[in-house]
């Protein structure tokens, strides 16, 4: 039988609906359609899908299941590598990444991967997760600093060898990045909540408004602790350094998104958060995080919603799929260009942003073509609100407060592909330890960290 | 959660709370700030400590009810808890021997200054304070603060109370007859800091202020509390709260503090606040 060369489509919410309110776009695979995809697969020796996955998922194993319709024993062996599959299967850059390589590539599009892992994780947490078998206990304690992905992942897997973690959030709630970034139409927060309660059940203490280098130093955690993980992220929002930015009206992308997505700003005034946007919106960047900002604008009522980027559309970072839906969405993207001041009315209220055409030069350091700017191509665009989100720096609050802990150039601390840091038994990973970058690349280095900390652990007396 | 332990109503709308966190309490130091959330629905707001007991593990916060949290903040009771409290944040203030130090603080500003003054009386600072309030009823820790100083002067609007007038008219007389003010600490309205600051620039005595700006998470993630100082973005959470008065941007603070006075109304006429 001839392979389908096209993906199953993923049922979703129309654009024309969705922009109207904060539910999750797509459905999600029905169990028919589900197997259907899984026969797509192949089952070819060389899995090249392995390779490209941070967190090492049999994934010929778990779909060779789904095709049979034992979803029990994918939820298993997706499990047995990924503590939160439901969050890696909505918010993964497969195309990168798994599917990027998957063999059916060659003949059509990959095995939609990713949606099956979130069939399955979505079937699981329905049918009630299972407890999971608790290890017999080491006798060890690891503290984990921070419960964003790379948090979670190591402590879940530590968990799982059978050692203590406590997991320190300087916030009151757990997710890091998923809970205060990405909002609830890409990721539901009730999902990031099961996934933390499954590592709970895992035997995770996990400790709130701890906010570690302030209410707790790294020192004192060792006095309590056999190892310490940080995987605080990367926190700290870089600006664009124009005039302007400090009018009212400007956001970085944390500030909007937290107040939106951890603090409940869409549901204001029934939490007490505020956000005002006013009718157009632009948002800086074209990343992931800046699809966010500018489809929240739009779910938040903007008339106007502009992605404003200096590049053009093939070197934007965000995945694919953000792109689409911000599109279809009627998000406007206005590439190519590049803010240079904002400008406000005699009030400090932000009317207004001046760009300035770009094109494309010679590749940089990154590899991208640089953006120059064409003389005399200014433009005034009237905007109510501006969010800046060309990016993050790793967070400095912890870096600050250890003493002797070798950093890298961009503040980030320095580890190996372990985690291992300059301080033995301190271990790091994730955007503190890479700068920004992907939810599972995240995910990836709390695993190889977990691995290094049981083998610390491990060889101490 | 963390338990209110005591409670006092000091004016009409000023409240002081002791908030029992350990943890908090064991690391506070003065200059620092706490933010809290009182439920699930709540918003994190930030509030300078006002003192704190290492040994009964408590932090004192003294706030004037100005706005939805606040307000029900004080309807709360010894017994009841805050859903979360955490702390201390920010850089503690640069105690140190400077010699004669003027210590101001204007309105709710006063509960803030309280530890400062007393880590610079401790620090053995000559310690001339000047408090400043609209009335006589809205002053606050008198008697705390005249405790730990060397000097004492009071300024109200009204003349209900000291010198009828400005904190900063105070400061002026001080700086006139004193041989030399080595250091000016001042903690109030932003617009009592930006005058006092204009002040202390003319004679070039170095001084600090502590700002209270809009803050969400109050970890250096979001960067709502950034304020202009010397021309660079500053965040008031981890860099602050103190800064350098005489090259604080106090315009654009006070614009970036309305952001969201409408929101606030309306969120006050909801709750019936």
């Amino acid at each position: 039988m001839a392979v389908r060369k096209t993906k199953h489509e993923m049922p979703e919410q129309p654009p024309k609906e969705r922009i109207k309110n904060f539910k999750e776009v797509p459905y999600g695979y029905s169990n028919e359609t589900a197997i259907e995809e899984a026969k797509r697969c192949l089952q070819c020796k060389n899995k090249p899908c392995m390779d490209g996955c941070p967190v090492e998922i049999d994934i010929p194993g778990f779909i060779k299941c789904i095709a049979e319709g034992d979803f029990d024993k994918a939820a298993e062996i997706i499990k047995d590598k990924n503590s939160l599959p439901a969050v890696s299967g909505r918010v993964c850059p497969y195309e990168s990444q798994c599917e990027g390589v998957c063999t059916v590539k060659k003949i059509g599009e990959p095995v939609a991967i990713g949606r099956l892992e979130r069939f399955i994780a979505d079937y699981e947490r329905e049918k009630g997760v299972k407890p999971p078998k608790k290890p017999k206990s080491t006798g060890k304690n690891i503290a984990v600093v921070g419960s964003g992905p790379a948090g979670l992942t190591c402590a879940g897997d530590l968990a799982k060898m059978g050692h203590g973690v406590t997991v320190f959030e300087a916030l009151h709630a757990p997710g890091g990045v998923l809970m205060y970034g990405i909002p609830e139409f890409r990721l539901p927060k009730k999902i990031v909540n099961s996934e933390v309660d499954y590592i709970k059940k895992l035997g995770v203490e996990v400790r709130y408004d701890m906010v570690v280098g302030k209410t707790i130093t790294v020192d004192e955690l060792f006095e309590e602790h056999d190892a310490v993980f940080i995987g605080t992220g990367a926190g700290l929002p870089r600006w664009l350094r124009i005039p302007g930015e400090n009018l009212d009206g400007v956001y970085s992308a944390n500030e909007f998104l937290t107040r939106v997505n951890m603090m409940g700003a869409y549901r204001f005034p029934e939490y007490d958060t505020p956000v005002k946007i006013g009718k157009i919106v632009a948002t800086f960047g074209a990343g992931n995080v800046a699809m966010d900002c500018a489809r929240t604008s739009l779910r938040l009522g903007a008339e106007k919603s502009y992605i404003i980027y200096r590049r053009s559309d093939v070197e934007m970072p965000a995945r694919d799929e953000e792109i689409e839906h911000a599109r279809e969405e009627g998000v406007i993207f206005k590439l190519l260009t590049n803010p240079v001041k904002f400008i406000g009315d005699d009030k400090g209220l932000l009317k207004q942003v001046e760009c300035i055409k770009m094109k494309l030069g010679e590749p940089d350091d990154s590899g991208r073509r640089r953006p120059i700017p064409i003389p005399d191509s200014e433009e005034t665009i009237e905007i109510d609100t501006a969010l800046v989100a060309i990016g993050q720096s790793p967070n400095p609050l912890i870096p600050q407060t250890v003493k002797g802990l070798k950093m890298g150039k961009w503040g980030n601390i320095d580890a190996d592909d372990g985690g291992r840091t300059s301080i033995p038994g301190l271990f790091a990973g994730g955007d503190i330890a890479t700068g920004a970058a992907t939810v599972i690349l995240a995910m990836g280095a709390g695993k190889q960290a977990a691995r290094a900390i049981d083998e610390y652990v491990k060889s101490k007396k | 959660m963390y338990e209110i332990v005591e409670k006092k109503v000091l004016s009409e709308t000023v409240k002081l709370m002791k908030i029992k966190a350990p943890l908090v309490a064991k690391k506070a130091q003065a200059g620092q700030f706490i933010i809290l959330r009182i439920d699930e629905k709540g918003e994190r707001i930030p509030l300078t400590i006002a003192d704190f007991d290492r040994k009964k593990g408590t932090i004192t916060i003294i706030f004037m009810e100005v706005g939805k949290t606040t307000k029900q903040l004080g309807t709360l009771n010894v017994g009841d808890s805050l859903q979360n409290f955490a702390g201390p944040l920010g850089m503690p203030s640069e105690i140190e021997k400077y010699g004669t130090v003027a210590c101001i603080g204007g309105g709710v500003g006063i509960a803030p200054l309280y530890p400062i003054v007393k880590a610079l009386k401790e620090a053995g600072n000559h310690v001339v304070s000047i408090l400043g309030a609209r009335n006589e009823k809205l002053l606050l820790l008198e008697d705390e603060i005249e405790s730990f100083s060397d000097e004492f002067y009071i300024a109200t609007d009204d003349g209900s109370k000291g010198h009828k007038g400005f904190v900063s008219d105070v400061l002026q007389k001080q700086i006139d007859e004193k041989e030399k003010i080595d250091m000016v600490m001042a903690i109030g309205p932003v617009i009592m800091m930006k005058v006092v600051a204009d002040l202390t620039k003319k004679y070039d005595i170095k001084t600090l202020v502590s700002l209270n700006p809009i803050m969400v998470d109050g970890t250096g993630m979001c960067g709502g509390c950034r304020v202009s100082v010397g021309g660079e973005t500053k965040f008031a959470c981890v860099d602050g709260p103190e800064f350098d008065g005489h090259k604080v941007d106090f315009e654009n603070l006070m614009l970036r503090n309305r952001r969201f006075t409408k929101e606030e109304e309306k969120s006050c006429k909801l709750a019936g606040v």
